[in-house]
C-alpha cells in the first residue's frame, strides 16, 4: 500500500511570510547598511500585515467557501471597534496597572469574538442565499455594519462602561464618539503582532482546508448536491466557513484600528471590501499563497508609485489590468508552469495549489 | 393538459405482493419500503402509487421510457424532493420531512444521472468527502492538528484506499477526480456512495456511456459489491443486457405508475411492458 503523504505542502507558504518578516526585522535594525527601509515603507508594515489577514480570510469564504462576499469591510470595522473599546476601556478604568500587552492580546480576542458573532448574525439570513443576491445582500449589510457604528456612543466613566445610541451626552470620557469615531487611541499595534496574526491567520485557514471540514467545505463549492447526497451538513459547513472568516476578519480589524490614533467607521467604506477582494482576485481565488503575496505587493505598490505624483493611481490601475491579463494568458500560464516544472522534481501537476 | 399527458387506464398486472421477489429474505425487514409514493409538480403528477419493497441483499431493477419518472422517485427516496403522497420507509424508519443528509444517515447513497464529482479535488479526497460522517474528528482537532486529526486522517487515507480497491482504481488516487475518463468517474461515484456506509445504494444509470467490456465489468463489480457489503442495490438502466443480466428482481414504471413487477423473464414476456416500451400493435 502506498505511503500516506503528511500534507506539509504548505510549508513554503510559512517559511516565506518568515523569511520575509526576518528581512523587515533586519531592515528595521539599521544594522546593515544600504539596506534600510524608507518611513512611509515603516508605516505600511501593520496595514500589509492587517491587509494580508484580511485577503487569507476572505480567501476562505470567496475561493473555499465558493460565497462571492462584498462585505468584509464590515467584519473588519465590527473587530476595529470592539478592539479600540476593549484596549481603551482597560487603559481608562486601570490607568496604573501596565497592561499593554494584555490589551492588546484582549483587543484582538475580542475583535474576533465580536465579529465572529456578527458573522453568525448576518450568516443566518445571508446564507439563505447563492451568488449574486448573497453578494449583494452582504453588501448591504457591510453598509448597514457602517452605519449602525456611526450611531453609537460608548464613553468610560471611573470603571463603568457607558452605552447610548444616538445620543452623545454620556458621563465621563467617550471613546467612541459617533461619526466622529475613536479619538485619542493609545497605539499598541506592533508589525511583531501583525506577524504573529499572520501566522496564525495562516495556520487556522490553511489547517482547516487541509482537513475533513475544509474537504466538507470544497465539496459544497463544487457540487452542493453531491456534498448532500453523501451527509454532508450543507447549513453547518457554510456558517463554519463564514464565521470562521469574520472572526479572523475582525481581528486583522482590532489590529488596524490600534494601529492610528484615530478613526472613524468611513474608513471601512464599500471601497476596502472591494480593495481586499482585487487581492483575493488578483492573488487567485481559492489561493492562499498568492493572497499573501497580492495583499503585500497591492499595498506597498501606491507608496512605490509616490515618484509618478499624480499619475500614480493611474499607473496603480494600469498595473493591475496587465496582472489580470497576464495571469489570465494561456501562453504566459503555460510558461510560467514548465519553469516551475523544472524546478520541481516530480511532475505531477494536480492542482495542489495551497 | 394537452392529449400528451393524458394518462391512458393502464392494466395492472398482478405483482407480488411483498417485495419484487418474495421468497427472498421474507423473514427479515426489508431495506427500503414505500406506500404509495407519490408526487405532484404543480399540477402535474410525476409519480404515483408507487409501492416497492427490496430486502436485504437485494439486486433491483427500475426501468422504463424516458421521461417515465424514474429519477424522480430516486429523488423522492433520497429526500431531494419531499413527496406529496405515500411514505417511505428505510430500514423500517419513515423518513417523512427528513432532509437528504438524514436520509443518507439512515442507509441510502446514491450516484447521479449526470456525474456530480467534485471534479477540482483528488479521486481519493471524493472518496474521504464520502467519508466524512463514518470517520470523524472534530473542526477544532483538525485546526490544532490534535492527535485525532492525524489518526482519523490516517484511518480515512487507508479506507478510502481499500473502498478504491474494488474497482482497481488505487493506483488514480492522486489524479483529478474531474480528469478521469468517464467510466472511471462513474466508478468513483459509486466508490464515493459506498463510503457512507449505506445499506441500499441508488444507481442512476450507471452503465450509461460505458462500451460493452465496460458494462460487463461493472455487472461483476455490482455483484461483487453487494455479495462484498452485503447490501441491496436498486439500478436504474437503459441497458437491457446489463438489467436482465443481474437484476433479481425488476420493477417497470411508465407515467410514473408501476405496470409491472417480476423477474427478468416475466418482465420480458409481459405484454403490458412490450407495449409501453414498443407500442401498440395496429388491430386488424
Amino acid at each position: 500500500m502506498m505511503k500516506y503523504k503528511k500534507p506539509s505542502r504548505n510549508f513554503i507558504t510559512y517559511a516565506g511570510v518568515i523569511l520575509v518578516f526576518l528581512l523587515c526585522e533586519l531592515a528595521l535594525s539599521g544594522a546593515v547598511p544600504f539596506f534600510k527601509m524608507t518611513r512611509s515603507l515603516k508605516g505600511q508594515l501593520v496595514p500589509i500585515c492587517v491587509y494580508i489577514v484580511m485577503a487569507v480570510s476572505l480567501n476562505l469564504t470567496v475561493g473555499i467557501s465558493g460565497e462571492l462576499s462584498l462585505g468584509h469591510a464590515g467584519f473588519m470595522s465590527v473587530g476595529a471597534f470592539s478592539g479600540i473599546l476593549v484596549s481603551q476601556y482597560l487603559l481608562f478604568a486601570f490607568p496604573d496597572a501596565n497592561l499593554e500587552v494584555l490589551r492588546l492580546i484582549l483587543a484582538l480576542v475580542a475583535g474576533g469574538l465580536f465579529a465572529g458573532i456578527a458573522g453568525v448574525l448576518i450568516g443566518i439570513p445571508v446564507l439563505r442565499l447563492r451568488g449574486d443576491y448573497l453578494a449583494i445582500v452582504t453588501l448591504a449589510f457591510g453598509e448597514i455594519i457602517r452605519n449602525l457604528i456611526n450611531c453609537i456612543y460608548f464613553s468610560v466613566d471611573g470603571r463603568d462602561l457607558n452605552f447610548a445610541f444616538l445620543n452623545p451626552n454620556l458621563p465621563g470620557k467617550l471613546l467612541i464618539n459617533g461619526p466622529m469615531g475613536a479619538t485619542g487611541i493609545k497605539k499598541l499595534a506592533t508589525f511583531e503582532v501583525g506577524f504573529l496574526l499572520v501566522m496564525f491567520t495562516l495556520i487556522v485557514v490553511l489547517n482547516l482546508i487541509n482537513s475533513r471540514s475544509g474537504r466538507a467545505i470544497m465539496a459544497i463549492r463544487d457540487n452542493r448536491i453531491a456534498a448532500e447526497s453523501v451527509g454532508i451538513n450543507v447549513t453547518k459547513y457554510r456558517m463554519l466557513a463564514f464565521v470562521i472568516s469574520a472572526a479572523l476578519a475582525g481581528m486583522a480589524g482590532a489590529l488596524y484600528g490600534l494601529n492610528f490614533s484615530q478613526i472613524q467607521a468611513v474608513k471601512f467604506k464599500f471601497d476596502t471590501s472591494i480593495l481586499v477582494l482585487v487581492f483575493v482576485v488578483l492573488g487567485g481565488i481559492g489561493n492562499i499563497r498568492g493572497s499573501v503575496i497580492a495583499a503585500t505587493v497591492l499595498t506597498v505598490l501606491p507608496e512605490m508609485l509616490r515618484q509618478f505624483g499624480d499619475y500614480r493611481m493611474l499607473i496603480y490601475a494600469i498595473v493591475l489590468i496587465l496582472v489580470m491579463l497576464a495571469s489570465n494568458n494561456p501562453m504566459i500560464k503555460s510558461m510560467l508552469s514548465s519553469i516551475i516544472d523544472v524546478f520541481k522534481r516530480n511532475p505531477d501537476k494536480e492542482g495542489k495549489d495551497a | 393538459m394537452s392529449q400528451k399527458f393524458k394518462r391512458q387506464p393502464v392494466k395492472m398486472v398482478p405483482a407480488p405482493s411483498y417485495g419484487i421477489l418474495p421468497e427472498r429474505d421474507v423473514t427479515s425487514r426489508p431495506v427500503l419500503e414505500t406506500r404509495n409514493l407519490g408526487i405532484d409538480f404543480g399540477g402535474l403528477r410525476a409519480v404515483e402509487d408507487f409501492n416497492l419493497v427490496i430486502g436485504k441483499t437485494e439486486i433491483a431493477g427500475l426501468i422504463g421510457p424516458n421521461g417515465a419518472g424514474k429519477t424522480t422517485v430516486f429523488n423522492l427516496l433520497t429526500k431531494v424532493y419531499q413527496p406529496t403522497m405515500g411514505t417511505v420507509l428505510i430500514n423500517g424508519r419513515d423518513t417523512a420531512g427528513m432532509t437528504t443528509v438524514q436520509a443518507n444517515k439512515l442507509g441510502i447513497a446514491r450516484t447521479f444521472q449526470n456525474i456530480r464529482l467534485f471534479g477540482n479535488m483528488s479521486v481519493e479526497d471524493n472518496v474521504r468527502i464520502g467519508l466524512h460522517n463514518q470517520i470523524g474528528y472534530s473542526t477544532a482537532s483538525g485546526i490544532l492538528r490534535l492527535p485525532s486529526f492525524w489518526k482519523g486522517e490516517r484511518d480515512q487515507h487507508e479506507r478510502a484506499l481499500e473502498l478504491l480497491s474494488i474497482f482497481d482504481m488505487q493506483d488514480l488516487s492522486n489524479h483529478q477526480a474531474g480528469s478521469l475518463p468517464y467510466g472511471a468517474q462513474r466508478r468513483l461515484e459509486i466508490v464515493r456512495a459506498l463510503a457512507t456506509n449505506p445499506s441500499l445504494l441508488l444507481l442512476d444509470e450507471p452503465a450509461a456511456g460505458m462500451n460493452p467490456h465496460e458494462t460487463e465489468e461493472l455487472m461483476e463489480n455490482i455483484a461483487k459489491i453487494r455479495d462484498k457489503f452485503k447490501i441491496a442495490i436498486l439500478l436504474i438502466e437503459h441497458d437491457m443486457n446489463l438489467v436482465m443480466g443481474i437484476c433479481e428482481g425488476i420493477c417497470v414504471l411508465n407515467y410514473g405508475r408501476i405496470i409491472a413487477k417480476g423477474t427478468a423473464e416475466e418482465i420480458q414476456n409481459n405484454p403490458v411492458v412490450i407495449e409501453a416500451y414498443l407500442g401498440k400493435q395496429k388491430e386488424g
